[in-house]
């Protein structure tokens, strides 16, 4: 591995990788949480919720990286108690930086978890909770184990989102080498270097490869699961 | 015991009735499609709430709207078999039955092994439910339902998704149900077959009122009854008749069944002496003579007492107290002829041929 790729594109693949797994991780349970409510149940204000979850998806990434400046830097709404009580910074972090990532995140998550929520059949949720299952158990173990295939997708949906985010990180954690320098903030700060085609070049094939890698991963399990799920194969 | 009262508005469909199930092992909710049978199981089971009302079960209040008591499901304690028998499709057939047993484990009363020798399910245990055919998904969510300990069973049409020789297969398994495990059942059918085969008491449905509530034979010999009945492909008007089996006649190949009225001799039906069957009597297989007749084939001659005389479509239908109601077809002519007036004492004869195929079995007595 070190032979074949420069200390510098590991630094910003291990970055990458780090804060998209985080980001998808820290977002999952708010997702799953945010596509069964939406799914499942109708509450005043559902709709504004709805629209809040997706607005990401079509603000300018900036924009959302300005908010959560807004919100949680320094000096922030939250941020400024966040380091005066607890010490917590996480503008300019790679914290921070998965932080970004995982609201630019959200909404993919939420859609491809919300659609199979809804394609789970609320007989079986009806019948499961005549049997004595609680609304909670019924979820757990009717309605998200049904709709994994979905969780899935909306895992590799996020984190192919976060791999490729550049927009809201670098306004809301910066470019700082070792820190939240990710594949493409490493690739946006080469181009910005006259004469660097060929690293850039080589950055670009890194993140390709990255994002193939994901998307075949998923497929492979994507299809075992849903194979799983209508019981085909022998137990 | 189960008493429900209850209305509720569902989109332009208006269902408003009040039935109890008394103390009878089945209960029948018997009416077309769209009579609101299944609103009716929603309701009892808590996956439907009425706009008012109240269920009782056993003393226990299920639903009360005035009190505003409204049990959730998992704490009503009502099985449910559905239709479409709705088995979790990622669990094995065993994940599936201890589904509800593993979260009711107060005053258990069955085993797995209980449940899965008399449905006929052990050896499908480790299968999954998209290898099962409609009988055993059915079979399935009969023993899963069971397992979960209920104090009472609704069955929505569990036989409807099947075919005739899986029904045939699964209605013997369904009348002894009660009996085995001592759950009383509320079942939903719009099949005459089946509720005459299974039920104790009836409760007739229409465009979400009940018409009649009653035990199957009060029920199902009022007038009005054939009429709902016919549109389900029945037979115009017949009586209902709930039997004994007296003795086998071994060389003649019949059985003589004891009811209300005297005896019965008819084919040769599968049971023990003792045991009861129900059987259903076409009003047109019904002569009626003034006097005991003699040198004719019929082997039934049962006295009886003209309650009344009604005319539908150029046909003459009498009602007669044979020890129990017996309806009987005639021509317009034939009552003329015969000069048939309320009040008259007549004989009722019965081919027993014409009872081939509407005896059901209905376990020990």
């Amino acid at each position: 591995m070190s032979g074949l790729l420069t200390p510098l594109e590991i630094e910003a693949l291990r970055l990458s990788l780090l804060i998209a797994f985080w980001a998808v991780l820290g977002g999952l349970p708010a997702a799953i949480a945010l596509a069964w409510l939406l799914a499942r149940h109708r509450f005043p204000g559902r709709a504004l919720l709805d629209g809040i979850v997706h607005l990401p998806l079509v603000l300018p990434p900036v924009v959302v990286g300005y908010g959560l400046l807004v919100v949680l830097g320094r000096r922030g709404l939250i941020g400024q108690w966040l380091h005066d009580a607890l010490g917590i910074t996480l503008a300019f972090t790679w914290e921070g930086a998965a932080i970004a990532s995982a609201v630019m995140a959200l909404p993919l998550m939420v859609r491809a978890i919300r659609l199979s929520i809804e394609a789970v059949d609320r007989g079986l949720e009806a019948a499961a909770s005549t049997l004595g299952a609680s609304r909670t158990s019924v979820f757990f173990t009717i309605t998200l184990p049904l709709a994994l295939p979905g969780v899935l997708i909306g895992v590799v949906l996020g984190f192919a989102r976060s791999l490729g985010e550049f927009g809201a990180t670098i306004t809301f954690a910066g470019n700082i080498p070792g820190q939240t320098r990710t594949l493409a903030n490493a690739i946006y700060a080469i181009t910005q270097v006259p004469d660097s085609d060929a690293a850039a070049g080589r950055l670009c094939l890194i993140s390709i490869v990255l994002s193939l890698a994901a998307l075949l991963v998923s497929e492979v399990l994507a299809r075992r699961l849903g194979q799983r799920l209508q019981g085909r194969t022998r137990a | 015991m189960l008493d429900v009262a209850l209305r509720a508005k569902l989109g332009d469909f208006a269902l408003d009735v009040a039935f109890t199930t008394a103390d009878a092992p089945v209960t029948a909710l018997f009416g077309r499609s769209g009579a609101g049978k299944s609103s009716i199981i929603a309701a009892i089971a808590g996956l439907l709430r009425p706009d008012t009302g109240r269920i009782v079960s056993d003393g226990e209040t299920l639903f009360d709207a005035d009190k505003h008591v409204d049990l959730p499901p998992p704490r009503r304690r009502v099985g449910v078999v559905f239709q479409d028998a709705r088995l979790f499709p990622h669990m094995s057939v065993r994940a599936n039955l201890l589904y509800g047993w593993r979260r009711r484990t107060a005053d258990r009363k069955l085993d797995l092994d209980q449940v899965v020798e008399p449905l006929g399910i052990s050896h499908l245990l480790e299968r999954r439910p998209a290898t099962l055919s409609g009988g055993e998904k059915q079979r399935i969510a009969i023993g899963r339902a069971l397992l979960a300990n209920p104090r009472l069973l609704l069955m929505d049409e569990p036989l409807a998704s099947l075919d005739g020789e899986r029904k045939a297969e699964l209605l013997p398994l369904l009348a002894q149900l009660p009996r085995v495990f001592g759950t009383p059942v509320i079942y939903v059918s719009h099949g005459l077959d089946e509720v005459l085969r299974l039920a104790d008491r009836l409760v007739l449905l229409d465009q979400g009122r009940v018409l009649a509530a009653g035990t199957v034979e009060e029920v199902a010999n009022r007038p009005d009854f054939a009429q709902i009945a016919a549109l389900e492909g029945g037979p115009d008007v017949f009586t209902v008749i709930g039997a004994t089996i007296k003795s086998h006649d071994e060389p003649g190949a019949q059985t003589r069944l004891s009811f209300g009225g005297g005896t019965l001799t008819v084919p040769r039906v599968a049971g023990a002496v003792g045991n009861r069957v129900r059987l259903r009597i076409a009003a047109g297989d019904v002569m009626l003579a003034l006097t005991p007749p003699t040198g004719l084939s019929v082997r039934n001659v049962i006295p009886a007492r003209i309650v009344s005389i009604g005319e539908t479509a150029g046909m003459v239908e009498v009602m007669l107290d044979a020890g129990g109601p017996l309806w009987a077809r005639i021509s317009r002519a034939a009552r003329d002829e015969l000069g048939l007036q309320p009040g008259m004492t007549v004989y009722a004869l019965i081919k027993s041929a014409a009872m081939t195929g509407s005896i059901g079995l209905r376990g020990q007595a």
